[in-house]
């Protein structure tokens, strides 16, 4: 440490994206182990290697992504929003006609990545700019009901474009993640299919996985450095009170406007990068709930914040994964465990028909909820106690924990 | 509406008239129910500033309640077998209203009420949450199968000239009136004027000794109740031949538009929206199908609500009734 990390001598070093050197080693460490999690050589997180999880983790990139575009919309320019399923479907939907394949049931021109992926942004951008329009012109709770309404229209829209979603139920399959300059017959890079890479025995999952982490690091640069600009000084000072923003000279249906643009773009390329890592999507997933998955992971992660949202993004896709691997736990200590392990997680579980318990493992019997009912109460209620208990977020608890260490021995 | 039914008379003859005398009759039943759910809304929104997205999540579970009480449990009927069996059942479901009602009781106690003052995005968020929360528990009761309701109705129906029409509409439409006149009554009761003052200036209100927070239990009791009506009269014949699922829940979303068309704080909007929506919903199941509009797909009776919606905020952005947000510097 060359000198006081909290003086500083310049705006430049007081605007950096790491103003300390803690915050620069820490996030270096923190890439390094995020590349690394793959190859298993980490202690303590060789299970993350395991493809499950990898699949798991390569979600939360691309759901961070979206989350992102959230972000920039309601975290810094304040505006609610329900909607952002519908800019994710939009994205998915001009990927899958792009680089789909060709001469299938459902539209595709077999263009490669860097056509559709990009194109994706692009035209859910061009939509949320022309929505915008309307949609500023209400505001706080309107809006959240206008929102809410485009992802039923959506939804409805989705579904009745059957040669390009695949119809109800029954959905399409979308372009796969290979990098081919044009039609050739082998990509140059390929990521469906395990193999050697750069000399390294690698896992379809695994490769997977550093593509969209390096997408994903790239967002958040952006999602970054746009708190930076004019451009999102301008958002904040319209989130925080648009008036007066607009007394000061800041356009202010403008910059909603390119805030639903941006936050859209964003949208359409986790929608695009979803279809391909999923391979296979139904129109009904572009719903409600997918609106609030991503509001959810602002408001626990510490809405306003990227480190925040990131922590979110993780936050809800890992903990079904968790609830999934703790009801199992339970019901096998229910039924192998002694003593009062068992008892309690007897209590909590149900394995057996007829036998009471919060949670049933057995498929779709009642009294208990089944495991995917469980998730989805949890997820509530975590989502309640956040908001009550802490409206920071994740990102407040990491500050009580950061100024507490601060001046640890002593309270301040 | 004289010109129209004209335009079709010369149409379509008897045909036509038939179509369009039940496809305004099943309409108006469809509103008021919108009406119905609409007006719990508003009435949670006029006095604690909170838009209700565990509206149809409480409706689904005051169906169920009712479901279990008449059908399962046969609660209070079994005490009351001198009864007739239409007044059994209207028991039940009013002994149903009522536990939902309390469920609102607790619901503001424990979550609302420790948000008063947060951000409306968090506001929003935590009655989404409560939604979930319902919802699943609601679904986990249920079952797999959709549960009927026990209504002595059935789907009994009868002709009005032209139109056939349900008995339960009928009923529907009886307690949606009793409600509003029960609604209108009780804002010129002594809790009502309360509220009243509560929803137009919290700190004057407290001042005059009136408590704030008696007043916000008050009104999500009373909007619990509502959307619990709403709820059962949704799961009865004409709606859903099946009785309460977990569909049930669903159907409330489609009452934000009605609530948003006559304006967030307008008792008088909710109404008015309410039918508009299920008027609109009616009209677009019987016209908008067939081989013409088949490039609308299935289900476009659906998103009607919220194109009439997104229409009327074009026009005007604070709905037929709302009063026009004054901003300040």
């Amino acid at each position: 440490m060359r000198n006081r990390p909290r003086l500083y001598v310049s705006y430049a070093s007081e605007m950096a994206l790491l103003p300390t050197w803690t915050q620069k080693i820490a996030a270096l460490v923190f890439l390094v182990i995020l590349v690394l999690i793959p190859f298993g050589v980490i202690p303590g997180l060789g299970f993350l290697a395991d493809n499950d999880w990898l699949k798991i983790l390569s979600r939360v990139s691309i759901f961070a992504i979206g989350a992102l575009g959230l972000h920039i919309l309601s975290g810094l320019a304040g505006q609610v929003s329900l909607g952002h399923a519908f800019f994710v479907g939009i994205g998915a939907y001009t990927a899958a006609i792009l680089g789909g394949e060709v001469g299938k049931g459902t539209w595709g021109l077999g263009l490669p990545i860097w056509i559709w992926l990009p194109a994706a942004g692009i035209v859910a951008a061009l939509i949320g700019a022309l929505i915008a329009p309307t949609a500023v012109r209400v505001r706080g709770i309107y809006l959240a009901i206008v929102t809410l309404g485009l992802v039923f229209v959506g939804e409805w829209l989705f579904r009745s474009l059957p040669f390009i979603t695949g119809g109800a139920q029954a959905g399409r399959k979308f372009p796969t993640f290979e990098f081919r300059f044009w039609q050739e017959e082998v990509p140059f890079l390929d990521f469906t299919s395990d193999g050697p890479w750069f000399g390294i025995q690698m896992t379809s999952e695994a490769k997977t996985y550093i593509l969209l982490l390096v997408f994903a690091i790239i967002t958040v640069i952006v999602a970054k450095n746009i708190q930076r600009t004019r451009v999102g000084r301008a958002f904040m000072s319209i989130r925080d009170r648009d008036i007066a923003a607009e007394v000061m000279g800041v356009a202010d249906t403008k910059h909603k406007v390119m805030a639903f643009a941006l936050s859209s773009a964003l949208a359409g390329v986790t929608g695009a990068l979803m279809g391909a890592f999923v391979g296979r999507l139904v129109p009904e997933g572009f719903s409600l709930f997918l609106s609030i998955q991503f509001v959810a992971a602002l408001l626990i992660g510490g809405i306003g914040t990227v480190t925040g949202t990131l922590l979110g993004a993780t936050f809800v896709l890992v903990l079904p994964r968790v609830v999934q691997d703790l009801t199992g736990l339970l019901a096998s200590t229910a039924q192998t465990g002694t003593g009062w392990t068992a008892a309690v997680a007897n209590f909590f579980v149900s394995t057996a028909e007829g036998d009471p318990g919060i949670v049933s493992t057995l498929p779709g019997t009642s009294p208990g909820l089944n495991v995917a009912q469980f998730n989805l109460l949890l997820y509530g209620l975590l989502l309640i106690a956040f908001l009550i208990f802490e409206p920071l977020g994740l990102y407040g608890i990491w500050i009580r924990i950061r100024n507490y260490w601060k001046s640890w021995p002593f309270t301040y | 509406m004289m010109p129209a039914i004209l335009v079709f008379a010369e149409a379509g003859g008897q045909e036509a008239i038939d179509k369009f005398a039940n496809a305004t009759s099943s309409g108006i039943a469809l509103g008021a129910i919108y009406a119905l759910l609409a007006l719990g809304l508003v009435l949670i929104y006029k006095a604690t500033q909170v838009l209700n997205f565990a509206h149809g999540a409480l409706a689904a579970l005051g169906a169920f309640f009712a479901a279990y009480l008449a059908t399962v449990l046969n609660f209070p009927g079994r005490y009351a077998t001198f009864l007739p069996l239409t007044m059994q059942w209207l028991l039940s479901a009013l002994v149903a209203v009522l536990i939902t009602a309390l469920v609102g009781l607790v619901l503001e106690r424990l979550a609302i009420r420790p948000m008063i003052g947060e951000p409306l995005f968090s506001v929003v968020m935590i009655t989404i949450a409560l939604d979930i929360v319902i919802r699943t528990i609601t679904d986990d009761f249920i079952g797999n199968n959709p549960r009927p309701l026990g209504d002595p109705w059935g789907a009994d129906v009868f002709n009005v000239g032209p139109a056939i029409i349900a008995k339960s509409e009928v009923a529907t439409l009886i307690v949606t009136l009793i409600c509003l006149i029960g609604i209108a009554l009780f804002f010129r009761s002594r809790y009502g004027v309360a509220m009243r003052a509560t929803a137009f200036d919290q700190e004057a209100a407290m001042a005059q000794g009136i408590s704030a927070g008696r007043i916000f239990a008050l009104a999500w009791a009373i909007g619990a109740g509502l959307a619990a009506t709403a709820g059962i009269f949704s799961s009865l014949f004409p709606r859903s031949s099946i009785g309460v699922s977990n569909t049930t829940a669903f159907f409330a979303f489609r009452a934000l538009p009605a609530i948003v068309i006559g304006g967030l704080d307008s008792i008088t909007g909710a109404v008015v929206g309410g039918f508009i929506v299920g008027l609109a919903e009616s009209y677009a199941g019987a016209y908008l199908v067939g081989d013409t509009w088949s490039f609308l797909g299935l289900g476009f009776a659906g998103v009607m609500p919220y194109i009439v919606m997104l229409v009327v905020l074009i026009v005007r952005p604070y709905g037929l009734f709302g009063t026009e947000e004054i901003r300040r510097v």
